[in-house]
């Protein structure tokens, strides 16, 4: 009884999830058919990947023809902080979430999924984190459909105006957390101050995106746990 | 079909899945370490703020749609409005704002 609960309530958290997938990977699958590639290529990339930011790195290195090493490197840069995100989510997790069960849904970490399982005041478990995962891999792989296969009869001032939308995601994310903690806030700006810096400064400027990144937020999550470290959630617990 | 797409596909999604499930079921030990969880907690938000900012202003061809795009979406993630509505009026404006170029604009 509880796994049904715990799934349908994972389902339910999943539906914003997916709509943002959805209207975002539209605008994967129109980058997609204007960079050259076949309808259910893009759309096979979106169901093996389900990432947005590697995924329009990926098919920009592709359209280019470029070697299978330069993708494999910007794909393990980009998608890096995944694996942070799956130690943390390990921190959240409840008794029963054992080896198969990680290496099955692990594909599902992204993002905003990661956020949501995180964010749960209860530790996550299989089902929950299912049925999270269930609408927005929907979503995704539908979105990335419907966009590849219109995107080629869209004007281009439309298609143009369509790529801010995974910003606008990243943006919808980030202010809450930054509202919400002045901490997270500083540190927020930091990265984005390194990342200007990065963008700007001449003799920077030729590191590669997905290296940039990295730099940019392990460098200041360094110094914001070294100068602002968190309280816990878990040491309440121990005390109570 | 696309010259090497079943190599370039396999590379991607391989990489792609290990980056996300090695750690997820290797790590399986409570973090007790603060600066370790500190820096934890602070990874998702620098990471998207490095890749939204300044990337975002050089989205569109011309560079206002983009930042009208992102002061909407500033705007309305600050009152508490969710994903779809933020990306949603962030796409608007931009493409009222490349509209108003294409038709207006020089």
């Amino acid at each position: 009884m509880k796994y049904r609960n715990d799934y349908s309530e994972g389902f339910r958290n999943g539906i914003p999830i997916a709509l943002g997938y959805f209207f975002v990977s539209f605008t994967f699958g129109i980058m997609g058919s204007l960079s050259g590639l076949l309808w259910w290529e893009t759309v096979l990339i979106s169901m093996t990947n389900l990432t947005s930011a590697g995924q329009f790195a990926g098919v920009k290195i592709i359209a280019a023809g470029g070697s299978l090493p330069e993708l494999a490197i910007s794909q393990f840069i980009i998608n890096l902080r995944y694996s942070l995100m799956g130690i943390s989510l390990s921190q959240n997790t409840d008794e029963n979430f054992g080896t198969g069960a990680r290496a099955a849904l692990g594909f599902g970490i992204t993002d905003e999924i990661y956020a949501v399982a995180v964010n749960r005041k209860t530790p996550v478990s299989r089902s929950f984190f299912l049925g999270l995962m269930t609408l927005p891999y929907l979503g995704w792989s539908l979105g990335t459909l419907a966009g590849a296969l219109f995107g080629d009869v869209m004007p281009s001032v439309i298609s143009d105006a369509m790529g801010i939308a995974i910003y606008g995601m990243f943006i919808a994310i980030l202010i809450p957390g930054m509202k919400g903690d002045r901490h997270i806030a500083m540190i927020s700006a930091l990265a984005v101050l390194i990342s200007c810096v990065l963008t700007y400064v001449p003799a920077l400027s030729g590191i590669s995106v997905g290296f940039a990144v990295i730099i940019c937020a392990v460098t200041a999550s360094l110094i914001g746990a070294a100068f602002f470290p968190v309280s816990a959630p878990g040491d309440e617990e121990v005390a109570s | 079909m696309t010259k090497g797409f079943l190599a370039y596909l396999l590379t991607m999604a391989l990489v792609t899945y290990l980056v996300r499930a090695v750690p997820f079921c290797l790590f399986r030990r409570k973090v007790t370490n603060r600066f370790f969880k500190s820096f934890l907690c602070y990874i998702p938000y620098t990471v998207l703020a490095a890749m939204t900012f300044p990337a975002v202003f050089y989205v569109t061809a011309n560079p206002i749609p983009a930042i009208g795009g992102t002061v909407a979406a500033l705007l309305l993630a600050y009152r508490g409005k969710g994903l779809v509505t933020v990306s949603l009026a962030a796409c608007s404006v931009a493409l009222a704002a490349n509209l108003l170029l294409y038709y207006f604009g020089g």
